[in-house]
Formats: structure tokens, C-alpha cells, sequence
């Protein structure tokens, strides 16, 4: 690729926020003051031995960690190839990996006064997250979600207000993550007195998507004990589906300084990377949006493109700067999976694991579908399982029921 | 080195009032008719022009301001044709400053080199980017000040006095405040509240203060523009607009001067507050 090769690839960002070019803080006068005093809450939280062990309990008998990675016996068999295992995220509280996320935020939010939380959500899996542990810590609880979103993700929708969140559809632009992230931000800077704003992914300004990888990197640190124990060694290769790329930030992270582990980040390319898509490190280019420079879609003019995936947790525009970075790097190699590969990838796992995963991970389960059979038989390879397909039964269905009509 | 800017604050220092700086977005509703609101502006008495760069994804912006930038785009708006809208003015009128306002992206894209070259040969004089705090000063600020482009910083009610230094310090041309912490069009500028903010800038700045978000009326606009060195009106003349359009979105006859008169009565306005005290 075209920088030069880092002594670690894990000792990013800079005091500035920066992985390479990317991240920085890109925000209205108004939020700065905000997001200096996030940086510092949580550095003094890092530093906090009590922080972390309140975490820890909340992690363990709330959140049900740690997740357990599991022998995909028949996967296995069935692609004849690499051993493959699931890092079972969709277990979590919840149903995804965003509680871990969630989780870290809202004690930072305790700590700094906050009673009133917003967040975006695509999927709705963020959304439910934060309308949980709002519940669970009586705080107020207000979710942007894109008016598409709001149709196709009903279940999340559903459950977000049971735990007396407030869902407001966002009905500007094109109606999905982009412009809930719009209109959470636009929120914060009317609201910044009371408000925090829980980021649903390792993008946003500094230093969001530091904080938001730290807390999901208990999933790596997690399945390298866990391959440890059963395998006595490393895993070889890792996989993961990205929208932001929080799942998989959280999965690579622990592993970027072990050379001998292939990396492989699965973006959405919808319908095709010729037509609609959402895979900014395939058809996009840097550019700067919602607080940091990263990969995005866009025209000639730098205006936002429409994204488009099945996938409402993976349909956004952009992708997290250390992503961006990791790809320039070489570190990360990034494929992408369109709507169709991740339908039967659904579908494939449901009927051979009696899992039946979220359409996010099921776009890393289509590419394990290429990856794996190519492999040795003593390969290790790991799949972040990052949410379950609940919410997504009644669309997937109605697309199944079409299909052979 | 002095810009047009610099010249019209000091002329109307000597004329002992305030200006009266208006925002559009370029493009809206389409490009020529842009032109023509921006070329009737001066005579219906803005001291100082702000002309919104469109963008998809306007984080800063209410509801009005946002529609008038999809408006433009749709028209075919881009940063290269707003460019050549300033040009166009620039033909009849060598006095006004124009200060191009919006994101950073389409400039990043631009090339931001080429961007501000392009920028003073078309006859800009200061840029307001929303999304580029102190933090991030060598993306365009110290370029847009060695290329001699004002670059005028947002001050908001959560820019406290330990900050201001930060954010004052490679500001130039004038400070904008920010009335109120929310987005564009949205809540009413406080008079008291505003004058306290301004005197707190003038504390650490010999810039002129102008001051805009939350004002609408002639009323408003008088009652700041007497504790401040100007009041900026935006989502009110974007309202204007928008209300004299066709169904489809389209320019009608009335449309220039729905701005025009607009712009005439809240001049008048502000050309009724005492000026601001030094």
C-alpha cells in the first residue's frame, strides 16, 4: 500500500486524534468544548482501578461475558476448509456486540453528570443497547433512527420504546444512518448543557472512535485467551463485517501486532460495487464527515452519496478512520459481500449451526464461505457473530417468500 | 494586509452603525436566480454577504437552511459554479465582502490549494467553516490566511474564557457569535444575554463582533445590532424565498423581491440601533 509500514499498529491515534491522515475532530465551535471534556473523563476513567472493575461487573453478570467462541463443526465440515469459529457476540444482552460499547459510555456518562443520552442507530441494535443500560441506570434515553430504518427494523423499534426510549424518525436526506448521525449531532449542539452522546461506532470526532474500540476490544482480548485454551495458539485469520466497524475493530484490535494473523474486514456492496453500495474502502476516497476524515462515498463535488445495503446496521456512507488507516497500511485487507451473499450466508448458518445471525454478520459468513474452503484444514479462522437475526426474521422472510413466488 | 472586509467594518465605524450581514445559499433556487439575489443584496442594504457553499449533510443547519442547500444541489449547484456566482457579482460590484460560509468537505475535495487560489481570483474575501475548530487550523485556516482570505471563526455560549483565546487566535476580518447553542433557525437570540457575550469577546479581541442564529425580525435585528458590530439574518431571507417558489421549487417572478424587501426592513432595522460601543 502506499504508507510505510508502523513499528505497532496499535499505538494509534495521536494526541490530536490522528491514524495517519485520518480521524481528527471535525465539529462546530459549539461541540469542541464538549468533546475535550469527554477526552478527559475518560482518560481519568482509564487511569481509575474502580472504573474498570464496576465495569467488569456489569460486563460479567449484566451482560452475560464472556461470550463464548464456539466450534463451527458443520460450517466446517460443509466448506471443507479452515476450522472455523464463531465469536458468539449475539449471546450478549441485548443481542449484539453494541452493550459492550454502550456499557463503557454510559459509566462515562454517569461520571460526568449527564442525565440525558442520545444516540443514532442504524439496525437498531445501538439503539437498543442504549435504551437499556438508560433503563437500567434511570437516565433519559432519546434514539435517532433513519424513517427507512424505522420501517424495516420494527422489532428494535419496538423494544427500544418498551425500555422507554424515545425513537424520533429521522425523515432528511436519504432516511437511513447518515442522517440519524445528522440528526443526533444537530441534537448535541442544542442540547450540550445536559447531553451526552453515545456513538454507536469507532467513528465520530476524537475521541469516539478511541473510547468506542477500546470498549469493544474486550471481543479480541477475549478470543485470544479463549483460542489459547482450546487451541493452544493463535488464531490464523480473523473476519468481520463493518459498517462504522465497531465489531470488527473490536475483534482486530488485540491481534493488529501478531503478523502471522490474516485480517479480513467485510464491507456492504448492496446490490453490486458497480451499482448502489455501501462500501466506502471499495468505491470511496477520503473526505470528511460527521467530525473525521476517513473513507467515504461521495460525487466529484465532495457531496455525500447514498449508501445502500440490506443491511440497515451496515448501510452508512463512511467507515471508522483506524479502518481507513489499516487499509492504507496493508494491515486489513477489506472485501466486501453484497445483499444476496449475505442472504444466503443467513440462511446457510441458520440451517447448519441453528444459529440464525443478524444480516451484518452475515455478509462476514459469506466471505468465510469463500475464504474458508481455500484453506488448510488445520487454519483457525474466527468470525465476530457481532449480532442475532430477531430483528431481522420479518424482512428477511418477506424477501425469502418473494423470491420463490 | 487589508480586505474588503476590513475596509466596509472600518467605514462603518466611521459612519457610527452597525452592519447588517445577510446569509443565502448559492444556487438557491437555481444558479442564475442565485446571482441575482446576491447583485440585488447591496442596494437593498447588506453591508456584508454571506453566501452558503452547499452540502448533503449540513450538521449545523435547521431544517430551512438544509433545504435550501438540496434545493441548490439539485439545480446543479457545485463549489466550482458558487465560485463563479461571486465572480458574477464581483463584475458590478468591487465593494461588498463576500464571505463564503459551509463545510469543509467539498473544499477538501476541491484541493484546498487550488480552492483558495480560485477563491481570491473570484473576488472572495472571508471563509466560515462550520466543521474546522482551532484544532484543525492547518487544514485551511493558516493556508486560507497566507493566501490573504479572512478566516472568521464561530464563538459560542460554550466558547468560555479559557477557550476564547484559542479560538480568537488565527481569527480574522470578525468574530461571529453564536447566539444560542443549537442549530440554524432554531430559538430566539436573548438581547441581555447577547450583549453580555459580546462585551466578554471584546475583552480579548479589537475585531468586530457580529452576531447571528435566532434572529428574524427588524426587531431583533435593531436590538442586537445595538450591542454588536453587526447581525447576520439567514433562515428568515431563506424562509422568504422558499415562500415565493412554485410547487416544484421553482423561481417565480416574486422571488427576487421577497428577498429584497426582506433584506430591505431588517437593514433598516439595524441601521436604527446606535452602534455599538467600542
Amino acid at each position: 500500500m502506499n504508507i510505510a509500514k508502523p513499528n505497532s499498529y496499535r499505538s494509534g491515534p495521536d494526541e490530536r486524534g490522528h491514524f495517519g491522515i485520518f480521524g481528527g475532530r471535525f465539529v462546530a465551535e459549539t461541540l469542541m468544548p464538549l468533546i475535550l471534556d469527554l477526552e478527559k473523563a475518560y482518560t481519568d476513567a482509564k487511569a481509575d482501578p474502580a472504573f474498570q472493575t464496576e465495569m467488569n461487573g456489569y460486563l460479567k453478570h449484566y451482560v452475560g461475558r464472556p461470550s463464548p467462541l464456539y466450534f463451527a463443526e458443520r460450517l466446517t465440515e460443509h466448506l471443507g476448509g479452515a476450522k472455523i469459529y464463531l465469536k458468539r457476540e449475539e449471546l450478549n444482552h441485548t443481542g449484539s456486540h453494541k452493550v459492550n460499547n454502550v456499557l463503557g459510555q454510559i459509566m462515562l456518562a454517569r461520571r460526568m453528570g449527564k442525565k440525558r443520552i442520545i444516540a443514532e442507530t442504524g439496525a437498531g441494535q445501538h439503539g437498543v443497547a442504549t435504551a437499556t443500560l438508560c433503563a437500567r441506570f434511570g437516565l433519559e434515553c432519546v434514539v435517532y433512527m433513519g424513517a427507512v430504518d424505522v420501517e424495516r427494523q420494527q422489532p428494535n423499534v419496538i423494544r427500544m420504546e418498551m425500555l422507554g426510549a424515545k425513537v424520533i424518525p429521522v425523515q432528511s436526506g436519504t432516511r437511513t444512518l447518515k442522517d440519524a448521525m445528522n440528526e443526533a449531532l444537530r441534537d448535541w449542539v442544542t442540547n450540550v448543557h445536559n447531553t451526552f452522546y453515545c456513538i454507536g461506532t469507532v467513528a465520530g470526532p476524537h475521541p469516539y472512535p478511541t473510547l468506542v474500540r477500546d470498549f469493544q476490544s474486550i471481543i479480541g482480548n477475549e478470543t485470544k485467551v479463549q483460542m489459547q485454551e482450546v487451541e493452544g495458539r493463535l488464531p490464523d485469520s480473523l473476519v468481520a463485517c463493518i459498517g462504522g466497524g465497531s465489531n470488527a475493530m473490536g475483534l482486530f484490535h488485540p491481534f493488529l501486532d501478531d503478523p502471522s494473523v490474516e485480517i479480513f474486514g467485510v464491507e456492504a456492496a448492496g446490490h453490486g460495487l458497480t451499482q448502489l453500495h455501501a462500501a466506502s474502502i471499495a468505491g470511496g476516497r477520503p473526505g470528511v464527515l460527521h467530525g473525521n476524515r476517513t473513507y467515504l462515498l461521495m460525487d466529484a463535488d465532495g457531496q455525500i452519496q447514498d449508501a445502500h445495503s440490506i443491511s440497515a446496521g451496515l448501510d452508512y456512507p463512511g467507515i471508522g478512520p483506524e479502518h481507513s488507516w489499516l487499509h492504507e497500511t496493508g494491515r486489513v485487507t477489506y472485501l466486501s459481500a453484497t445483499d444476496d451473499e449475505a442472504l444466503a450466508a443467513f440462511q446457510l448458518l441458520s440451517r447448519l449451526e441453528g444459529i440464525i445471525p443478524a444480516l451484518e454478520p452475515a455478509h462476514a459468513i459469506a466471505k468465510v464461505m469463500e475464504l474458508a474452503p481455500k484453506r488448510p484444514r488445520d487454519h483457525l479462522m474466527v468470525v465476530n457473530l457481532s449480532g442475532r437475526g430477531d430483528k431481522d426474521v420479518p424482512q428477511v422472510g418477506e424477501i425469502l417468500r418473494g423470491k420463490t413466488k | 494586509m487589508t480586505t474588503r472586509i476590513d475596509t466596509r467594518f472600518a467605514e462603518l465605524k466611521k459612519q457610527g452603525r452597525s452592519a447588517f450581514v445577510t446569509f443565502l445559499m448559492a444556487g438557491d433556487p437555481d444558479p442564475a436566480t442565485s446571482l441575482e439575489i446576491v447583485k440585488a443584496l447591496p442596494k437593498a442594504g447588506a453591508d456584508v454577504i454571506e453566501i452558503g457553499m452547499p452540502f448533503t449533510d449540513p450538521m449545523a443547519d435547521g431544517p430551512s437552511i438544509q433545504a435550501a442547500g438540496l434545493r441548490a444541489l439539485k439545480a446543479g449547484m457545485t463549489l466550482k459554479k458558487t465560485l463563479e456566482l461571486v465572480h458574477g457579482f464581483r463584475k458590478d460590484d468591487n465593494a461588498t465582502p463576500i464571505v463564503l460560509m459551509g463545510y469543509y468537505n467539498p473544499i477538501y475535495i476541491y484541493g484546498v490549494d487550488k480552492f483558495l487560489a480560485d477563491a481570491k481570483t473570484a473576488g472572495v474575501d472571508g471563509l466560515i467553516i462550520v466543521d474546522l475548530p482551532p484544532e484543525e487550523d492547518d487544514e485551511l485556516c493558516l493556508p486560507a490566511m497566507k493566501a490573504g482570505l479572512n478566516f472568521i471563526r464561530l464563538a459560542t455560549p460554550t466558547t468560555d474564557d479559557k477557550r476564547l483565546p484559542a479560538v480568537l487566535a488565527n481569527t480574522s476580518g470578525f468574530v461571529y457569535y453564536v447566539s444560542i447553542t443549537g442549530i440554524t433557525g432554531a430559538g430566539a437570540a436573548d438581547s441581555t444575554a447577547v450583549s453580555e457575550a459580546v462585551a466578554r469577546i471584546k475583552r480579548h479581541t479589537k475585531l468586530p463582533v457580529c452576531v447571528g442564529f435566532g434572529i428574524r425580525t427588524p426587531e431583533t435585528a435593531r436590538s442586537i445590532a445595538s450591542h454588536a458590530n453587526g447581525a447576520v439574518v439567514g433562515t428568515a431571507l431563506v424562509d422568504a424565498l422558499r415562500s415565493s417558489l412554485d410547487a416544484e421549487g421553482r423561481a417565480t417572478g416574486k422571488t427576487i423581491n421577497a428577498v429584497a424587501e426582506l433584506t430591505a426592513s431588517l437593514a433598516e432595522g439595524v441601521r436604527g440601533a446606535r452602534a455599538a460601543a467600542e
